[in-house]
């Protein structure tokens, strides 16, 4: 009798358990799928009514058609070339300073971190138009490392004060062991402390592209021809037939997608505590 | 190898004095324990010598020359943490090879001396693995045989074996002091567990309250303890201390005299709780026993002499019931004279 309803238990432990797994996996999965299905359909699949959940009349065409449209390739790139310079520059000036608050003390060191999470407090509308007038000064209007330099100005806060905690998950008695064992302060931040930060370097990299990535404000008030392709899809799509849309919907998803599935592994090793 | 000459060391930390001005010096190839409770400042001297912290002021000397303001790496010297700071992402071998690489050490001298210092270790066989798949006492044989390979002037161990589980630490007490006497390499070793120092040291620095208390052999510290602090920090029971009245420079304990060079009309007996013999009442100094415990190889009796509380030891032998009066020789060449208002001892020969 025990081991059936033990077993029984156990069973309906399993059910939830792959149940949950189901409903999150289809959370995430049936939007893309059914995007893909609209991106893949072309014009008769995208209106074709009832829908249908197989992909039947699927070819590659119509998306290739879109990817030919005027314009299309040319932001994919700029949106690349933009989110780059934001990991580039998150990674390059907001790992110092998160290394700086993890092991220094200094003074205002509180109202510094503060004071970085702070100007995330400014929205980017009211900025926008001394900010247009700036870039249009210097020069940097209209080109993708202006759109990266703003979107570097919003990841670098996040990017500065989640490696201050990645930094601080290294334990500090490694790095004076690499000291005393011959290596100078910056041997040893590369041989020791930047190996075992990896993990979190990476997800912080991650965290940059998707914001650089998603942005669309900034990016369509600081460019004209050089839109990236949230820019862009959000000034054409509203004018496209409705398969255009699904297939910049996909443009949009993938590349997101690709790039977490890619580097998924170093961000199960921050939940897992990289260092210990 | 080389000698180290800690000249006046000052530290402080905001108002708070962490090292009141400390002077030691360590004679090449010598085991010195610095000793003392946590808080004592005996990490922080430590960490000045390594180089991880810098002092206020004072000057210290590795090998007659100075190394304040040079970098840890310039030092000479090798360190094993208390936490072990075993690099997590290097194999056991890269660990142990960590120092050597950094000096640009060719191939052949690394793998001989990566293996040598195995061996005394005896962590030959995990030296493929990782140090996650290491149980706490192998880490720490890594980190001493990381600190070994480098063949340093001077080894620092801070707190090495707190970390381990009691019977652990037993054997790895011993075994250090195998392979740290083979290796000659002059050792600053930080601890504030007392038979640990005792065991290994050649010369132990009690350190309280950012001083150095004393510096001597295992045994004249135990034995002739220059301040309470020591006496009372050292030893299994600590020492007791029995304010007593002096006439005309000598103490009066039952049938025996002690001439003490006290010159006031009182003066602290420092009594070790082993130094005594059974005798009948009223011949020596009588303790009020208040509980008797037989501990196996002795039996501690707990109570009062002259309604101060005091702990002394009796052979195993010897019957002593609760409540019972019983009297103790002394033995005048193994007492401490201390005086009563600065707690610090009389010279032993005086």
């Amino acid at each position: 009798m025990s081991t059936v309803s033990k077993t029984g238990f156990i069973s309906a432990r399993r059910f939830l358990f792959w149940s949950g797994i189901v409903a999150l996996c289809a959370w995430v999965l049936v939007p893309i799928y059914l995007v893909t299905l609209g991106a893949l359909g072309g014009r008769t699949g995208a209106y074709q009514w009832p829908k249908t959940f197989l992909p039947t009349n699927v070819s590659l065409q119509p998306f290739i058609l879109f990817l030919k449209t005027e314009g299309v390739l040319q932001s994919f790139l700029n949106s690349l070339g933009a989110a780059g310079i934001t990991v580039a520059l998150s990674l390059a000036l907001g790992a110092p300073a998160g290394y700086a608050l993890a092991r220094y003390n200094f003074r205002g060191k509180d109202s510094y971190r503060l004071l970085v999470l702070l100007t995330r407090a400014f929205p980017l509308a009211i900025l926008a138009l001394p900010l247009t007038i700036s870039y249009i000064r210097f020069g940097l209007y209209d080109t993708v490392l202006g759109v990266g330099l703003i979107h570097t100005v919003l990841a670098l806060p996040f990017a500065a004060l989640v490696t201050q905690g990645i930094f601080l998950g290294v334990p500090r008695e490694l790095e004076e062991a690499a000291w005393v064992f011959g290596c100078t302060r910056i041997q040893a931040f590369f041989k020791i402390v930047a190996p075992l930060a990896l993990p979190g370097l990476v997800a912080t990299a991650v965290f940059a592209f998707v914001i650089s990535w998603n942005e669309v404000f900034a990016a369509s008030v600081l460019t004209v021809r050089e839109r990236t392709l949230t820019a862009y899809l959000l000034t054409v799509l509203s004018e496209s037939p409705m398969h255009y849309r699904f297939a910049g919907g996909l443009l949009l998803i993938l590349p997101s997608v690709v790039f977490i599935f890619a580097v998924r592994r170093y961000l199960f090793a921050i939940w897992g505590v990289s260092s210990k | 190898m080389a000698n180290i000459v800690i000249d006046n060391i000052k530290k402080s930390f905001g108002a708070f004095q962490a090292l009141k001005g400390v002077s030691l010096t360590i004679n090449d190839g010598e085991f010195v324990s610095l000793l003392g409770p946590s808080g004592c400042g005996k990490t922080t001297l430590l960490r000045i010598i390594a180089g991880l912290e810098t002092a206020t002021s004072g000057d210290i000397r590795i090998g007659e020359r100075s190394v304040i303001g040079l970098p840890p790496k310039d030092r000479g010297l090798a360190m094993v943490f208390q936490n072990y700071a075993v690099f997590p992402h290097m194999t056991v071998f890269e660990n142990v090879a960590f120092g050597l690489r950094m000096q640009k050490a060719d191939e052949a001298r690394v793998k001989k001396q990566v293996e040598k210092a195995a061996g005394l270790l005896h962590i030959e066989p995990y030296l493929d693995r990782y140090p996650n798949k290491l149980s706490g006492g192998q880490r720490q044989r890594v980190a001493v045989a990381r600190a070994l390979a480098v063949e340093p002037g001077v080894l620092l161990m801070d707190e090495p074996l707190s970390n381990l589980d009691a019977l652990l630490r037993l054997e790895m007490r011993t075994e250090l002091k195998t392979v740290l006497q083979e290796a000659g390499t002059t050792t600053i070793y930080v601890t504030h567990d007392q038979t640990e120092a005792m065991g290994l040291s050649d010369r132990i620095a009690v350190v309280h309250d950012g001083r150095i208390e004393q510096v001597g052999t295992p045994v004249e510290v135990y034995n002739h303890p220059a301040t309470r602090f020591v006496g009372s920090f050292i030893g299994n029971p600590p020492m007791n201390f029995i304010t007593m009245p002096v006439n005309n420079g000598q103490v009066a304990v039952g049938a025996q005299t002690f001439a003490v060079p006290a010159k006031g009309s009182e003066i602290v007996l420092g009594l070790r709780g082993e130094t005594v013999e059974r005798t009948s009442t009223g011949q020596g100094l009588d303790i009020q026993v208040r509980v008797a415990e037989p501990m196996g190889p002795h039996l501690l009796l707990t109570g009062s002499i002259l309604g101060q509380p005091a702990r002394v030891i009796l052979p195993a032998t010897e019957a002593v019931k609760n409540g019972e009066i019983v009297g103790l020789k002394l033995d005048a060449s193994r007492l401490t004279w201390l005086s009563p208002e600065s707690g610090v001892s009389y010279p032993v020969a005086a």
